[in-house]
């Protein structure tokens, strides 16, 4: 079982799914984004995401510009694939909320121009 | 076995006595008092000696003329002449924690063989001794002999014999034991001897034997290190009793160590490999799966080749393809209309998708009249009570083969098959799946970038900051995994997976991996799990003591990270607090924080560290460069993300 984890997550590493994101964003309730950040780290979204909710190998990027707040929520809700399920018993609808509104706020990171050692 | 007689004052029995003298105490061994019987009541004055016995007298003043016995010495000991199969194999190290039951083969080691072609590798524990013949191995391809204790010290060393065995990573294991009871010391040497000592790894090991004689020993161990180095290669293991060890060899000349010829592996059966080339050479969107193919740069070659003949893309190719090649990726299992496996180890695994919710299910990658073609020797050896052979897979072509030794042929049956026409046709697919491949490296070039600047520094960061500090030098990783920027241009760049997760064994396998490196004057770098170090940190000392250049940049995310997400998913899926995973109860490595510099420094390396701004970095690693090219292991310990 873990190997198959492991695998699927390094799979998943590769997989278009890693640009978890979508601009623009559709209409989402008002969030809390300083709250957003704490249950983002708290609740075990940094665990697959990272802290800077810029995916690795064990989860895709969420931001900047996250996938519609629609989307978004129904997949925490009722993930397809690897993804362990939020529910409302866990993760209140407001919160869910507060945690899309901090992953709205993160910026975009400089061009990989601009960084020397990711030049080719 | 030769049995020491009843009345012989042999070896063991003198050790006995010594360690009864011993216990008795210094007083033994003064002179004895007058008359050499009695003992006076009251000791004599200060500043007064007593008057010895005539007897004491006469013994202390006679001549040294006495020879030491004949049976408290011995000439050519048995484990002189296993030193001389060991050099007759071709043994460049041995790794080992010493162990009193194997002290003959030992000093042997040392006295006799001048500690040179075997040389001892210091090891603080045999869980570490087998990773860094594991580590060898990889680089080297040649099997590095480890000792052990058949008890106690095999029970440390099977954890990592188990993943050696899984990565099909041959290991020449000697342990020591005392079989014969009566020629046991009292006490711990019966609680470190064991009627038969590979039974704990057998299910885990290729081949093993108890040699009851010299001559025994030597042919066993030829045949030991034959059979590990046959496809499928795996550990093997050979007792090497102390009687055996320590008692005197009569007569040398009537020893005889056998000559050693390797097999050569086993190529597929001819006609299926040109059913297999019909195959691909018609396919419109062929798919080669790449697991353990490559031995050398030979075997990356001939994928390259493989690849380059069929324009078709290589998936998972690790040491098999060099990453920038333009067929290294692309391609889909999903789209593909023949799939061809090559040495895969969990095929089933890479068909499908798996998924890990409370009610688990899978789904099949491949499309409706896929046909897929396996060549392995996994085929040719399977054991039972460990499940390392994974899940059963269907196939439409099953060769059991070594799938390196198999590629020039299978190169040669699609050469011949290739017309003009369908030539043109399969470089049009090349060059498409090229293009894709070009653009897939840019999206990772702008993936690196997200997180840039955060702290805890990106894995990303960590990893092109490394890459930075070595792009110019003849670098080569000895654990971890390289981010899809760097430039993985040869086999040696890397050294593949270790065997069932290897966690607790990837430190010492980068140890036993940087020591091959060393004498090609490569720079060994590792990215070193924080979890992964703990386990058995000794082997930086190892890497310390015996001067093998290496660094070491910790993956620091305090954590045992993939368990934490797995009590995640337990927490999602009972619904209970989300903070139960969070709170890292039995997943976290903190409180306190481990200050892995000061680990590494306590054990002779170079260290630095923690460092969590991730502009501190690059100048850090560069001075940690610096060192490990005059010769030194040095440690940067990186606060990181967690993945």
């Amino acid at each position: 079982m873990r190997r198959s984890i492991l695998l699927t997550l390094s799979l998943a590493l590769f997989s278009p799914a890693l640009a978890w994101t979508q601009a623009p964003a559709a209409a989402a309730p008002k969030g809390n984004a300083e709250h957003g950040k704490k249950i983002f780290d708290g609740s075990g979204c940094y665990q697959c995401h990272n802290y800077a909710a810029n995916g690795g190998g064990a989860g895709p990027r969420l931001a900047p510009n996250p996938i519609a707040w629609a989307a978004f929520a129904r997949y925490v809700r009722a993930p397809r694939d690897q993804m362990p399920p939020f529910s409302r018993k866990v993760l209140s609808d407001q919160e869910l909320a507060d945690i899309y509104a901090y992953l709205q706020t993160i910026p975009a990171p400089p061009a990989a121009g601009s960084i020397p050692i990711l030049k080719p | 076995m030769k049995k020491p007689s009843q009345n012989a004052v042999n070896r063991r029995r003198f050790l006995k006595g010594a360690a009864v003298s011993a216990a008795a105490g210094a007083a033994a061994l003064v002179a004895p008092a007058a008359g050499g019987t009695q003992v006076p009541s009251t000791p004599p004055p200060r500043g007064t000696a007593p008057t010895p016995s005539a007897a004491a007298l006469s013994a202390e003043t006679e001549p040294l003329s006495v020879e030491t016995p004949a049976d408290l010495t011995v000439e050519n000991p048995g484990s002189d002449f296993m030193v001389d199969v060991f050099k007759s194999l071709g043994f460049e190290y041995i790794a080992a924690n010493p162990g009193s039951s194997f002290r003959g083969l030992h000093e042997s080691i040392v006295a006799y063989g001048k500690n040179q072609n075997p040389e001892f590798l210091t090891c603080c524990h045999e869980e570490s001794s087998v990773a860094i013949a594991d580590g060898y191995f990889r680089v080297s391809g040649k099997p590095m002999l480890v000792m052990a204790h058949g008890t106690v010290g095999l029970q440390h060393a099977a954890m990592n014999i188990y993943n050696a065995f899984v990565a099909r990573v041959p290991v020449f294991i000697v342990l020591g034991n005392a079989l014969d009871a009566n020629s046991r010391r009292p006490g711990v040497e019966w609680n470190h001897s064991v009627q038969d000592a590979s039974s704990m790894v057998r299910d885990f090991i290729k081949w093993d034997d108890t040699p009851i004689s010299l001559t025994h020993f030597a042919e066993s161990a030829v045949r030991a290190y034959k059979i590990a180095m046959t496809v499928p290669m795996a550990p093997v293991v050979l007792v090497a009793d102390g009687d055996l060890q320590e008692e005197g060899v009569p007569d040398r000349s009537k020893l005889h160590i056998p000559r050693l010829t390797l097999t050569t592996p086993p190529a597929g059966d001819p006609a299926a490999v040109a059913e297999a080339a019909r195959w691909l050479v018609a396919a419109e969107s062929p798919v080669i799966l790449a697991g353990r193919v490559a031995r050398s740069e030979r075997g990356m070659a001939l994928m390259i080749e493989l690849a380059e003949t069929l324009h078709a893309p290589v998936l998972g190719g690790g040491r098999d393809m060099p990453n920038r090649h333009p067929l290294a990726g692309g391609g889909s299992i999903a789209t593909a209309d023949v799939v061809l496996a090559l040495q895969q180890d969990d095929l089933w695994g890479a068909l499908h998708t798996y998924r890990d919710q409370q009610e688990r299910s899978y789904r099949t990658l491949t499309k409706s009249g896929a046909r897929v073609v396996s060549i392995s020797s996994g085929d040719l050896y399977t054991k039972s009570n460990y499940q390392d052979f994974q899940r059963f897979a269907e196939v439409d072509m099953a060769i059991a083969a070594d799938a390196e030794a198999t590629l020039p042929s299978l190169i040669e049956a699609c050469r011949k098959l290739m017309t003009v026409d369908r030539r043109r046709v399969l470089e049009e697919r090349g060059a498409q799946i090229a293009a894709a491949n070009a653009g897939a490296l840019e999206r990772a070039r702008t993936e690196a970038t997200y997180a840039w600047d955060a702290s805890p520094i990106s894995t990303a960061r960590m990893s092109m900051e490394l890459y930075d500090a070595v792009r110019n030098k003849d670098w080569a990783l000895v654990n971890g995994n390289p981010n899809r920027l760097w430039n993985v241009d040869q086999f040696y760049r890397t050294i593949g997976g270790g065997g069932a997760a290897a966690v607790g064994s990837g430190v010492a396998i980068a140890v036993g991996a940087a020591l091959a490196h060393r004498k090609h004057g490569r720079l060994a770098i590792g990215i070193q799990p924080d979890g992964d170090l703990m386990y058995a940190p000794g082997a930086l000392w190892t890497a310390a003591h015996h001067r093998i250049p290496l660094l070491l940049v910790m993956h620091n995310n305090r954590a045992y990270h993939q368990e934490v997400m797995h009590i995640q998913r337990m927490s999602n899926r009972r619904q209970r607090a989300v903070q139960t995973a969070s709170e890292g109860v039995g997943v976290a490595i903190t409180n306190p924080n481990i200050d892995y510099a000061t680990l590494a420094r306590s054990m002779g390396l170079y260290g630095e560290g923690p460092i969590t701004n991730p502009k501190e970095l690059g100048p850090a690693l560069k001075r940690a460069v610096e060192r490990v090219e005059k010769g030194e292991p040095a440690l940067v310990d990186v606060v990181t993300q967690p993945r």
